[in-house]
């Protein structure tokens, strides 16, 4: 493996690299842009595999289309990469027909919130048991550019050329709003709040979901005139502010503005899986075997 | 390998087609279901809730028809036997799903209870017109299986075959009822689960690192893990090669896609399935498939007392097409007659197969009920002429 494929991974270049193992070595080097911020919550997520103790063999991942949709081929777990949007109808699939596996969705913020909007929510609704990691970088970098529902107003993007005048979404809030038992944000500035919230996601039973919100140089920051990668870390560390339990109403994001992080939720509610196992064993009293078990 | 007992319903009962299905996808061993309301089809997916809790399985109402087609590929990977079920409108939204299923090669049953088209249509009566939607409904080259039963026992019998053409070749398998045959009630018997033959999915005997995703033998079919064996696989939508990683480029295009077509147009012997009547000899040879083979087996008759040598072929297996079997009959026969519930879909393939040697007469109807048999009989003494 190349120097620059760690680097691009956001991988520190040693030859006893720990995160090495969790990635496909034999597929490196990614396609990934340099200076782009998913390599680095890659390498949070390799971070939060190793901490968390868990198998490999007892974790899947699934991956929807775009930069992000990538993830899911470079990690050395079962995986999947699926449809544009569908990447957590397929994970229900999977962790329902195999409840033992952990499952992590692992996409983008158009996929998941735009085309993936419906299936999100109903997810959050149901609380099915899977950690769902969302980069935001307010665009569509596999297709060149385009508006996405999180764009902030103002942003030009090539499909809002004058600059966005939609009202974006507020994700953590959605996802609250929907139910979620975990919300989390950090940028990849938080490098080690990123990797301990993917941790804890990976130990939360139920829908928990984490944004982590990453620079995409290539088109975002350029359309936009905000420099390469580097100067956009060095906004989420200027204007971050960390607000554990934060109201996530108040956590909407503007243009280059104020950005609220932390771990926003935390709480316990049943599972889809458990409240069905619950139910049938109340309505079949003796005779129904709890599914997964 | 034979049915497993928990799911198979051993009498005789007297049932329509919709819960016949859901009896035949039980006995298959189908144990996963993602699925969302429509009409005509829904009952399958009631029958189905309500029965899975005992047999030990899982129905999961999704948000649509979208995620219920994925859902279901999502379930393979975990190990599950599965299926999905729809009309129309729902199998419009299932079509990326489709060519997801054919290019990861993933096992599953589509189940459309065909009614009238196009869109909203009508929504409580029948048609045949999905039958091209299934075979090219999504973009690129791959193929399919498509199975018609004609009656609720054959929504039973030819449920658990569907299911296990589709272990066989790894590919997405259609049943395509319609709005007849799903709610008419007739005797179904459903035998001992030791007298049901299930296929098993095709597990792969290799170890982690042995083993690859899409390597195969001679059959052109690969053999399948599960998620959580320790092989980590990768899936993807992407052109890939043996290992199931991307591949972007022509030769690794052409090495997939060609194999994805052979793997079934190499076994179209096996997968040649009509019912035969009077056929050697005839004249005159009715094709038909569904609901409609009913009403033509009345003509057919009908035709026989006016002393007109009739035979009647009818496809259980529609796709892949008797393509072979047409263009001999071709040879011996004066003209074929094709009656079906839309425009003229499945004659088209007639058409081609017989190449110009025999005459083809197709007998359109737009759908909302069945042909009158009378229709069919005039196409018939038209075409002996
Ligand atoms: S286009 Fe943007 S998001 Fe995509 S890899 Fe390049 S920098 Fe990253």
């Amino acid at each position: 493996m190349s120097q620059e494929a760690l680097e691009g991974a956001g991988c520190a270049v040693e030859s006893d690299n720990p995160v090495l193992p969790f990635l496909r070595q034999d597929r490196l080097p990614h396609i990934w842009c340099p200076g782009c911020g998913i390599g680095t919550t890659v390498n949070c997520f390799a971070r939060a595999l190793q901490d968390s103790g868990m198998k490999l063999d007892d974790v899947a991942i699934v991956s929807g289309i775009g930069c992000t949709g990538r993830v899911a081929g470079y990690m050395n777990l079962d995986s999947f990469h699926t449809t544009h949007g569908r990447a957590i109808p397929f994970a229900t699939g999977l962790k329902l027909a195999n409840p033992k596996l952990k499952v992590v969705v692992y996409s983008g913020d158009g996929d998941l919130s735009a085309i993936g909007g419906n299936h999100f929510i109903h997810a959050a609704r149901r609380n099915m048991d899977l950690m769902v990691v969302c980069v935001t970088n307010h665009t569509y970098g596999m297709t060149g550019g385009q508006t996405a529902p999180t764009t902030p107003q103002g942003a030009t993007q090539t499909t809002m050329p004058y600059g966005n005048f939609e009202n974006p979404f507020n994700l953590p809030f959605l996802a609250d709003a929907c139910g979620a038992v975990y919300v989390a944000r950090w940028t990849v500035y938080h490098v080690r709040h990123l990797a301990r919230a993917m941790k804890e996601g990976l130990a939360k039973k139920g829908f928990s979901f984490i944004e982590a919100l990453a620079p995409c140089p290539t088109l975002y920051s350029r359309r936009n005139k905000l420099g390469d990668g580097v100067e956009q870390l060095k906004y989420y560390k200027a204007k971050s502010t960390i607000k554990n339990g934060a109201d996530t109403k108040d956590v909407g994001l503007t243009f280059q503005g104020d950005i609220i992080v932390g771990k926003f939720v935390d709480r316990e509610r049943p599972t889809w899986l458990d409240s069905m196992n619950g139910h049938l064993t109340k309505v079949f009293p003796g005779k129904f075997t709890p599914y997964g078990s | 390998m034979k049915a497993d007992p928990k799911g198979v319903l051993t009498g005789a009962h007297f049932m329509d087609g919709d819960h016949a299905a859901c009896e035949g996808a039980l006995a298959a061993g189908c144990r996963f279901v993602a699925g969302y309301p429509i009409t005509p089809s829904t009952e399958v997916v009631e029958r189905f809730a309500a029965r899975i809790p005992l047999v030990g399985g899982m129905f999961i109402q999704m948000e649509d028809e979208i995620a219920s087609s994925i859902a279901i590929q999502g379930a393979v990977w975990g190990g599950a036997k599965v299926m999905t079920v729809t009309s129309g409108p729902g199998l419009s939204l299932m079509m990326e799903h489709i060519g997801l299923a054919a290019i990861t090669e993933c096992p599953c049953v589509f189940v459309d209870v065909q009614r009238g088209g196009p869109s909203t249509g009508l929504p409580t009566l029948p048609a045949q017109a999905d039958m091209m939607q299934v075979k090219w409904g999504s973009h690129g080259d791959y193929e399919i299986i498509a199975l018609a039963p004609n009656s609720p026992q054959e929504c039973f019998d030819l449920m658990i075959k569907a299911f296990n053409l589709a272990e066989r070749y790894r590919v997405p398998v259609f049943f395509m009822m319609d709005e007849v045959v799903g709610h008419m009630t007739e005797r179904v018997v459903i035998p001992e689960a030791a007298a049901i033959e299930v296929e098993e999915r095709r597990w792969t005997k290799k170890k982690p690192g042995e083993y690859k995703l899409y390597e195969t033998g001679p059959d052109l079919v690969p053999e399948m893990v599960m998620a959580g064996q320790g092989h980590r696989i990768h899936v993807t939508g992407l052109t890939h090669d043996e290992r199931g990683y991307p591949a972007m480029n022509p030769a690794a295009q052409e090495q997939l896609v060609e194999r994805l077509l052979n793997k079934i147009r190499e076994h179209n012997g096996d997968l040649v399935d009509v019912r035969e009547d009077g056929v050697e000899g005839a004249d005159v040879v009715v094709v038909s498939f569904g609901i409609t083979s009913r009403v033509a087996g009345h003509a057919v008759e009908a035709a026989r007392q006016q002393g007109l040598k009739v035979g009647h072929l009818r496809l259980v297996i529609c796709w892949p097409f008797p393509a072979q079997l047409i263009r001999e009959l071709s040879a011996k026969t004066k003209a074929f007659v094709v009656p079906e519930l839309n425009m003229g879909q499945m004659v088209l393939e007639v058409e081609r197969a017989a190449a110009g040697k025999a005459k083809v007469v197709s007998v359109p109807h737009a759908g909302g009920t069945v042909h009158e048999p009378e229709a069919i009989l005039a196409a018939i003494r038209e075409a002996g002429r």
